[in-house]
């Protein structure tokens, strides 16, 4: 515990570390400093000069975000007067020297209603300027698909050059020129070669960085703005989207309430915009003799589907059903009870890409052995194992990043090939595929050492190896703790929600595999890209927003709603289940759920009522470790599940990873315009395969 | 024999750091060796860390870069015990307008300067140093790496230097424009090859300076001084000037006056005597109007405050700095509206962009002070040079606001005058306010 | 120039590796500035910002002959300014240009550090004291007929 001094601000007498900046000392007691460089867990600029602040028995104003707070050399307090009006007018003043060349656009700003510099001048004054020269003019510059840069309105905080440095760990933005032409300068000459993550975006207090799908769109507060969950990869970000008159603006995080802080990676900021893409299925699709589709009615579609469904399960047909790793846990929970209760098959399965069933098995009996994101951002030392996070798993590549940084964490990786994580690693080893636990056993004397360890893992560490990865995780004598990686927004919902080929059941292979396989029903997956369908006269019923591999090779097509147009939960790859909140809503599509539940209704079948919230409330009562608290999931915090719960029965069938990377993302990366520009754009890092 | 110098010496100089300038060979080895050379290393060697530390002090030598930092203060801060390589590095950027001394000490007398940094480096127990200089020296950085190649080959650099068993290493390092990297701190950033923004201070040099280690970082001046302190104590330096203000300084004198040059002088010398005497009088018989006493980052003396010593304190107390040395002299025809136009246009220059106040305000002072000479002054803009100039003082992030501020505000106390006279010439004042 | 500096601590090569290659390369390429990375370990970027910062390195080529004239405080007071308005005449060319013959180009720079010998002419890294207007066309005559 670091020694408390006492410290007089405004003439409040508070308590604060020894050492602690003043102007987060002020901050914890509800006093305000002003800054725009000052930015927590960044490096100190004392740049903007806007903090200043009146420290009794100095003469000089000081600058708040860089003086630590302690005792006067007689031992007396520290005396601050931070809203004196020699402060104030200090602020005053440099506000004046700002606005010299800031151009008075805000009329037409994309900043304009969230601009921290409006905002400052508002409460602090200069509204009138005396300033009467040219102002330094220079055209806005396009950096990326996504990344403008207007550099009049830049008042040269470094954020953006710290987000992407230090946030980061890309180092794309540096400062050119000198003196009143100085400018943040992208690390190709004219062009960005980055994340295209648009953190530099986000943390611009002005309008200097602009959206390239959101500049001159609409203005902020034409807005709604609902927080929800990304539906890419699995790490689980909050994505705040602006919805305006049905259609989402942009997508970002600005009140970082979400388990990722102020992060997000190009797609919780612009991949949303699949939703509206032209392919978008609208209405249901019959296939018919001529080979093609008709559009019929939701009814024809329901009661052709359930007359299927009832026929088939009649005869003892042999039903074959795959789930999705994208649909919410209240739908893969109606969907598993369905396929078990309604339809009284064992044949369920999703895309597995992570081996959670070894996982979960090796640490039966074992508490607190499953990480979560903040584990990450807090433990001591974090291995990586198999995978590179900064392409697939980006907040997890930032939080051990951000623990380094701020925490001199140890970072460890042990990996195939290069990975961002060896700037911070304390070791790097690289293997062969399948030479990974060589390579963690290599380490044994430095994680020896550590006092705790988070393990993360890849797709390539399974079955046996996994095991054996938990054994020496054992026999390090620390606490270890794990995260099993898999891939996508609700991939370890599906897996907890049990759509698995348990007890007999056939996999996703053994079901293409089976040629009296009599209906195949799909949910948001797309099986029959990477595989054939064996059984020539098989029912398929595919419920996709897009007419992908699989729903091409339908019977049926039923289009589905995505993510962005759902209430219900998801669970992230560190198992925390969090909410989704419908943002818009597109005309003929249904959610999962709506639409599973209809058939079941058609089928005259009682699943229970197909509302998000009651099968939340089947999921608390029958899933274990899913007993989640109501009013935590309501504020929109995520909850930790506990899903260690003894020994897993294998399973058959192959697990794999999808191999997305950071611009790619399986059927929705596909369909979403600003993913595949960012992809063909010039110096684009991470062009990757067509998933 | 003599070899011509740039400007002929005076005899009112007192030849310290200067005495050996107009000998023949001055830059060799052999000639300062001949000349007291190495005497005062070979001295050191025998010292203590602690007792050079304590001659340094005892000579009253404060930094001849600008700020006038007691030396032998500055070199106590060094954690000589440190675990971690020390440096040192001389500052040879010379940059303030009016400062021409360095680079003299360097092209007339090298060796000078090594032995006082071989000095530093036993009292520091350093063994690497490096000399930056200022891009545009590139002649000046020849010069020095041809003594340092000599010192080298000679046994007065590398291992066992003079068999001592002392080591130490010497480079030069070329800067590549830029007034700031005369500030210390923007100095060790440009060396670590970096843009020449100051740091942060906490932590100084003297405990993480260049590459994070302990760095003693003084002026080339100041270094050269240290031979002649060691050789002769500290104590016959501190009595060659005044009290608190050791021994001898070049002085740059430029401006309107009939002998310009570069003289040493003891600290305390007159300055209406440098002006009058080593500077040979006023020009074409112009009277006095101002004195930059020095650099352009000082604030202007009015020719009635000039009948002072110069030293760091009278200086200061007359409301201005000895700074670097630069001392220039404005006769009474003298365009202060075009002075104070020419120094601003300078830190809008050399401003380096980081902080908003120096930034935004050095340029705003440009335009109106361009504009205003231009001809399309106002009266309100009078006022508003002199705020401007005061907004931006004590509130940027180095003292290189500071330096565009006070000349500035003090051109705006002394001669409001000038800029009304300004005003009344235009006639209606009816001009263009964007031309 | 890599040795000078502290194992590890290549970086500091950038600045004097910089403005020495552009002695050789006439200005700062694209290329220049991949290599210089390369060599002192650093990003493009880096070195891309360093070469922004300081006002000798430049992209574009100079005159084989590169006319500096210092019209700072102690020049201006002895003809400085007017010694700038005669070179901008003599030469046809403004400030930082460079005639279409690559020849000669003009720079109005600041103080480089030969006040007390005001004014001050450089040309490349040559200085010249003292210089009156007879003198200065009698040098830029004397470049000419060297050419």
């Amino acid at each position: 515990m670091a020694e408390l001094v006492k410290v007089k601000i405004n003439g409040q007498e508070f308590e604060a570390e020894k050492g602690k900046l003043l102007i987060e000392a002020a901050r914890e007691n509800g006093i305000e400093i002003p800054a725009f460089c000052y930015k927590e867990g960044y490096s100190l600029q004392a740049a903007c000069r806007m903090c200043l602040v009146e420290v009794e028995g100095t003469p000089k104003l000081q600058v708040g975000c860089t003086l630590p707070v302690d005792v006067n050399r007689d031992g007396t307090p520290m005396v601050v007067h931070t809203e004196s009006d020699t402060v104030k007018a200090a602020r005053k003043s440099t506000l004046e020297l700002l606005l010299t060349n800031h151009p008075l656009d805000c009329p037409v700003c994309d900043k304009g209603g969230e601009c921290e510099l409006q905002d400052m001048v508002f409460r602090y004054g200069a509204g009138e300027s005396r300033y009467t020269e040219r102002k330094v003019h220079t055209p806005e510059k396009q950096w990326s698909p996504v990344v403008f840069f207007d550099a009049p309105r830049c008042i040269l905080c470094y954020r953006c050059v710290r987000a992407c440095n230090e946030g980061m760990g890309v180092g794309a933005l540096g400062i050119g020129n000198r003196g009143v032409v100085a400018e943040i300068i992208p690390n190709k000459h004219d062009h960005l070669e980055c994340d295209e993550c648009g953190a530099c975006i986000d943390i611009c207090p002005v309008g200097a960085l602009t959206s390239g799908i959101y500049r001159y769109q609409t203005r902020p507060w034409e807005m709604n703005h609902v927080g929800t969950i990304c539906t890419h990869c699995s790490d689980g970000c909050k994505t705040t989207l602006g919805v305006r008159d049905g259609e989402i603006m942009r997508g970002n995080n600005r009140d970082s309430s979400g388990i990722n802080g102020e992060f997000l990676c190009v797609k919780g900021r612009y991949g949303f915009d699949f939703v509206n893409h032209p392919d978008r299925l609208q209405t249901p699709l019959l296939r018919n003799a001529a080979g093609g589709f008709d559009e019929i009615s939701w009814a024809q579609a329901l009661d052709l589907v359930s007359k299927k469904f009832t026929e088939v399960k009649s005869k003892n047909g042999k039903f074959g059903v795959i789930g999705s790793n994208h649909t919410t846990n209240e739908e893969n929970y109606f969907l598993q009870k369905f396929a078990r209760q309604g339809l009284g098959t064992k044949n369920i399965d999703h895309h597995r890409t992570g081996d959670l069933a070894t996982l979960f098995d090796a640490l039966s009996g074992k508490t607190d052995a499953l990480a979560s994101m903040q584990d990450v951002y807090t433990a001591k030392a974090v291995l990586v194992v198999g995978s590179d996070l900064a392409q697939q798993h980006p907040l997890l590549s930032f939080q051990a990043r951000a623990n380094y940084r701020h925490h001199a964490a140890h970072i460890y990786a042990v990996t195939t090939g290069e990975v961002r994580e060896d700037k911070q690693a304390v070791a790097s080893v690289r293997v062969q595929k399948g030479g990974e636990l060589a390579g963690v056993e290599s380490l044994r004397d430095k994680l020896k050492a550590e006092a705790n360890l988070v393990i993360v893992f890849g797709d390539t560490v399974q079955g046996d190896a996994l095991r054996k990865l938990v054994a020496f995780g054992d026999s390090l004598g620390i606490p270890v703790k794990y995260v099993g990686l898999v891939d996508y927004s609700n991939s370890r919902g599906a897996y907890d929600m049990d759509l698995l080929p348990r007890d007999g059941g056939l996999s996703r292979e053994q079901m293409l595999a089976a040629a009296d396989l009599d209906v195949l029903w799909v949910v948001g997956a797309n099986p029959l890209k990477s595989a054939a369908l064996a059984s020539k006269n098989a029912c398929v019923v595919v419920q996709d927003m897009f007419l992908t591999e699989t729903a091409k090779a339908a019977t049926l097509v039923l289009p589905a709603a995505s993510a962005y147009e759902k209430n219900g939960t998801v669970t992230n790859v560190t198992g925390e289940v969090q909410k989704l909140k419908q943002a818009i809503k597109v005309m003929g599509t249904k959610t999962d759920l709506e639409i599973m539940g209809s058939i079941a209704k058609e089928m005259g079948l009682n699943l229970g009522i197909w509302l998000p919230e009651k099968m939340l409330e089947e999921i608390r009562s029958t899933v274990h470790g899913y007993n989640v608290a109501l009013p935590v999931l309501s504020s929109g915090a995520a909850v930790a599940t506990q899903p260690l719960n003894g020994k897993v029965a294998a399973l058959p069938g192959t697990i794999g990873s999808a191999g997305d990377t950071l611009f790619t993302s399986g059927t929705l990366g596909r369909y979403s315009k600003t993913l595949n520009s960012v992809m063909e754009a010039p110096g684009s890092l991470y062009g990757g395969k067509d998933h | 024999m003599a070899k011509k110098l740039y400007n002929e010496p005076s005899p009112l100089e007192t030849k310290v750091i200067s005495k050996r300038w107009g000998l023949e060979g001055s830059e060799t080895l052999d000639v300062y060796l001949a000349n007291d050379g190495f005497k005062a290393f070979l001295k050191a060697r025998e010292m203590t860390p602690e007792a050079i530390i304590e001659e340094v002090k005892t000579s009253a030598l404060r930094g001849r870069g600008g700020a006038g930092f007691p030396t032998g203060l500055k070199w106590s801060f060094v954690p000589r015990t440190s675990p971690k390589p020390k440096y040192i590095v001389v500052n040879g950027d010379e940059s303030e307008p009016g400062t021409c001394k360095d680079r003299l000490l360097i092209e007339y007398d090298p060796h000078n300067l090594i032995e006082g940094i071989l000095i530093a480096g036993l009292a520091m127990d350093a063994h690497k140093g490096y000399i930056y200089i200022r891009g545009e020296y590139r002649f000046v950085i020849e010069k020095m790496n041809k003594a340092i190649a000599e010192a080298y080959a000679r046994g007065y650099l590398g291992k066992n230097i003079a068999g001592t068993g002392f080591d130490f290493d010497l480079y030069t390092h070329s800067g590549a424009g830029a007034y700031e990297c005369g500030e210390e701190t923007a100095l060790l950033d440009s060396l670590e090859g970096k843009r020449g923004v100051p740091r942060m201070k906490p932590p100084f040099p003297a405990v993480a300076g260049a590459w994070a280690s302990p760095t003693l970082l003084n002026n080339v001046e100041t270094f050269a001084s240290v031979p002649a302190i060691i050789r002769d104590g500290g104590a016959a330096y501190a009595a060659l000037g005044t009290p608190k203000n050791g021994g001898t300084r070049l002085l740059c004198l430029s401006g309107h006056v009939n002998k310009p040059g570069v003289y040493e002088i003891p600290l305390g010398f007159p300055m209406m005597k440098a002006i009058n005497e080593l500077g040979g009088g006023m020009r074409n018989g112009k009277k006095l109007k101002a004195v930059v006493p020095g650099g352009s980052s000082c604030p202007i003396l009015l020719a009635s405050e000039c009948d002072i010593a110069m030293d760091y304190d009278t200086v200061a107390k007359a409301g201005s700095m000895l700074g670097s040395g630069g001392m220039v002299v404005l006769d009474e025809d003298t365009d202060m509206v075009a002075v104070a136009l020419r120094i601003m246009r300078f830190y809008a220059h050399e401003s380096c962009g980081w902080c908003i106040p120096c930034r935004e305000g050095t340029t705003w002072l440009r335009k109106i002070l361009q504009r205003f000479n231009d001809g399309g002054g106002r009266h309100e803009d009078i006022a508003l040079i002199g705020d401007v100039a005061k907004n931006m003082f004590g509130r940027t992030f180095c003292a290189l606001g500071d330096a565009a501020a006070m000349p500035t505000m003090s051109i705006i106390q002394k001669f409001s005058h000038e800029f009304e006279e300004r005003l009344a010439k235009q006639g209606s004042g009816l001009v263009s306010i964007n031309g | 120039m890599l040795q000078s500096y502290p194992e590890g601590k290549k970086r500091s090569a950038v600045v004097p590796m910089l403005i020495y290659a552009q002695d050789e390369t006439g200005a700062v390429t694209a290329e220049l500035i991949e290599e210089v990375a390369k060599r002192c370990e650093v990003t493009p970027l880096q070195v891309d910002e360093v070469v922004g910062y300081y006002s000798m390195l430049h992209r574009k080529p100079q005159g084989k002959f590169h006319v500096q004239v210092c019209t700072n405080i102690s020049c201006m007071l002895v003809g400085g300014t007017e010694l700038y308005d005669q070179a901008c005449k003599k030469l046809g060319l403004g400030h930082k240009q460079t005639a279409a013959d690559g020849v000669f180009s003009l720079e109005e720079v600041e103080c480089m550090g030969a006040c007390s010998w005001a004014p001050m002419v450089a040309i490349n890294y040559d200085y010249h004291h003292n210089v009156t207007p007879e003198q200065f066309d009698a040098l830029i005559e004397g470049l000419k007929r060297a050419q």
